[in-house]
Order: structure tokens, then sequence, then C-alpha cells
């Protein structure tokens, strides 16, 4: 195959992968790694470089919509990005002496996970009696619903943060948001209203990811070739995304998404099984 | 001209928003650059080998030599170039934020900021090429 041709499957590839990501909420990074391992057979390093440049592409370009709307909990993210930042980079120090058919079964066990959260009830309330730590912190914020904010509290901060280290470490070993694992975090242990907890996620995915990506970066795992066709597909595809969201309900899309999700996710650990890593 | 003291959690938002924007479309811009030329001087040639792992050189994994490529107009160096602008873009954000809270006065969260941002300056200039 031809670099030109090759270039283009995979451009289009990722275009689809950041419109469904960010239709589904799923980011373009779970969709990467799969499309350029299964379908490529690249060696899961060099998709774990491109998959986490995707990752920051599609957090920085959405986040900054959010961010102006106000619906970002900015302190809460930075508060949070201590836990995910350290954790990422300890991820991608451990990912060194992880076998690679490890990682693709890790990959697609946190890959059902992912799709499971995706289509399960999320919290809509929001919390009126927080915790004195959240109080303390200035974690309470508010968000807009129509026309008037509402204000909303949070409890549990250690446990949130506890989490957060937890979602930073997967983000580092596999080269994903750890999307799913974030809005974990906020959501069910946080108390977050899920509109605050979603985008906040997205907003913090960037940072976790560049924390990371900056190690694998120097240790070569970063393929030029590979990270301009994701990085534009994705971004591409991100872009096409957000502007349909506000246009249709992707309820069902989503469903039938995560379906695909778990298939490929046992794919994924099948060959991981039979070490065709 | 707004006062310092005027300096609100929105004027931040508004600001790291831009930053994030700008940040990522500069950063698909050089990718894109250095895509095209890449692909009109290699697009007919075969695909390198990516099944299997065994590293970049040091051409696209050091700072120095990124920057040194892609000023001598090495395509697949300008898409690394790319590649850092993007991963600068989050850490930047950081950095705004910094200033933003110091501006604001809020010792707590320019001390949270703070970490953040050593936490990820480590992992860049920190050795941990291991």
């Amino acid at each position: 195959m031809s670099v030109l041709i090759f270039t283009l499957i995979l451009l289009l590839g990722s275009y689809f992968a950041g419109l469904l990501g960010s239709l589904t909420g799923l980011g373009g990074g779970v969709v990467v790694i799969p499309l350029l391992t299964l379908v490529f057979g690249v060696d899961i390093r060099y998709a774990i470089g491109a998959a986490l440049l995707a990752s920051i592409a599609t957090s920085s370009g959405s986040a900054s919509a959010y961010v102006k709307e106000g619906i970002t909990n900015v302190r809460l993210g930075m508060f949070l990005e201590i836990a995910t930042t350290v954790g990422a980079v300890v991820g991608a120090l451990i990912a060194v002496y992880t076998p690679t058919n490890t990682i693709a079964i890790l990959f697609g066990v946190i890959l059902i996970f992912s799709a499971a959260m995706t289509i399960r009830k999320k919290n809509q309330d929001a919390l009126s009696e927080g915790s004195s730590l959240a109080a303390r912190l200035k974690l309470n914020s508010t968000y807009p619903v129509g026309d008037k904010e509402v204000a909303y509290k949070l409890k549990n901060v250690g446990a949130g943060f506890s989490l957060m280290t937890f979602a930073g470490v997967i983000s580092g070993l596999l080269g994903i948001g750890s999307g799913a694992l974030k809005v974990l975090a906020m959501d069910t242990a946080m108390h977050i209203p899920f509109k605050v907890s979603t985008t906040t996620s997205n907003f913090m995915i960037g940072v976790t990811a560049a924390a990371s990506a900056a190690v694998y970066l120097q240790r070569g795992y970063m393929d030029p070739g590979l990270a301009m066709p994701v990085i534009l597909g994705v971004l591409a595809g991100a872009f096409t995304g957000a502007k349909l969201l506000a246009r249709m309900n992707p309820k069902i899309l989503r469903i039938i998404f995560c379906v695909a999700i778990v298939f490929v996710a046992l794919q994924m650990i099948y060959n991981g099984i039979q070490h065709k890593f | 001209m707004k006062k310092i003291s005027e300096i609100k959690d929105k004027d931040v938002d508004l600001l790291v928003a831009y930053l994030l924007r700008y940040g990522v479309l500069l950063a698909s811009g050089i990718a894109l650059l250095g895509g095209i030329i890449y692909l009109i001087q290699h697009g007919q040639e075969a695909i390198p080998d990516y099944t299997f792992f065994h590293g970049e050189e040091d051409g696209y994994t050091t700072y120095r030599g990124i920057v040194e490529g892609a000023l001598t107009g090495s395509a697949r160096e300008i898409i690394q170039l790319g590649v850092l602008a993007l991963i600068a873009t989050p850490i930047l954000r950081v950095f705004c934020s910094l200033i933003a809270f110091a501006l604001e006065r809020d010792k707590m969260y320019v001390l949270i900021t703070l970490i953040v941002l050593s936490v990820m300056l480590t992992s860049i200039f920190g050795g941990l090429k291991v």
C-alpha cells in the first residue's frame, strides 16, 4: 500500500472516530486504537501515541465551547488535574514494563466499562448540601440551565480524588482520555450534575493526555506519518459531531455504538490472550 | 481597560477558551502543512513498517531535533512540530490559569495550579526517558 492511500484511509477512519466519539461522548482515542491495531496491524505502542494526540485534539477543540458557555467547572478541573497528571505520568512509566498483550486485554476491559458507563442513567440533580472540604476548596459552583443559573454543591472530595488518580494511570497506560472513569468519579462519588461532570471531564482530558504524551514522544511512540492523519481526521470529525449534536438526539446511535464497541473490545481481549500483539 | 481587581472567573474562562481553540487550530495547521509536503514527497512510496515497534529516532523525539529538522524543511519533522504544538496547548492553558488565579489573588488556586504545572514540566524535562 502506498503512503498516500494509507493516509487517506486513516484520515477517513479517524474522521468517523472523531464524529462518533463526540456524538456519543466516548472520545476519539477509543476508536483510533482498535482501528490502527486490528485493521492495519500497527504495533499497539504506535497506536497509543496516536490515540493520545487524538484525545488532546478533541479535548482542546470541544472544551473551548463548553468553557465559554460557563458549564465547565474550571476550579474543580484544576484541582482534580493534580490527581490525573500524577497518575498519567505514573501510567506512562508503568507502560514500558507492561507487555503489549496485557495492555491490549486491559484496553478491552476498559472499553467495555466505558460503553456501559455511556448508556447508564446519569445524575441530573444538583446537590444542595455539600461537604465542608468542597466549600473550603471553592469547588461548589453554578451552571446555566436555559436562562437561569443553577447552584450545585459537591461531596466526597477524597473519594473523587482517588478515583481520578486511577483514571490518570489508565489514561497514561493506554493512551486514552479515560473520560468514563473521570465522569464516574465526578458523577457517582462527588454527585455533580452530569452536564458539569461530562464537560469538566472533557476539559481535563487534554491536560491529562499532554502529561503522558510528553513521555511517549520522547520514547519514540509518536510517528508523524500516523499522527498527521489521526489528528486532522479526529479533529474534523469532532467539530462535525459538535454541530450535529445540537440538531439531533443521539440516544439510539449511542446504544448501537456501544454494542459495536463491546464487540471490538472482545476482539482486543481475544487477540491479547492469543498473544497476537 | 479593566482594573486587575475586576478580573472575574468569566474573563478567565474566555481566555482559556480562546487559547484552547487557537492552540489546536495552529497545531493542526502545522501538521497539515507538513502532511501535504510529506505526501508530495513520499506519497507514492510503500508505507513504513508499523507492525514492529522500533521507536522513532532523535530527530522526532527530542525538542531540539524536531525544531532543527522542521527548520530544514523536513516534512515529517514539520508534522512533529505540529504534534509538539498540540501537546503544548494544554500546558499553556495551565500556565494561563496560573496567571489568572494570581491576578484574582486566589492563593490556594495559585498553589494548586503550580503543582499541576510542575508535574507536567517534570514529565517534559525531567529525564523520564526510560
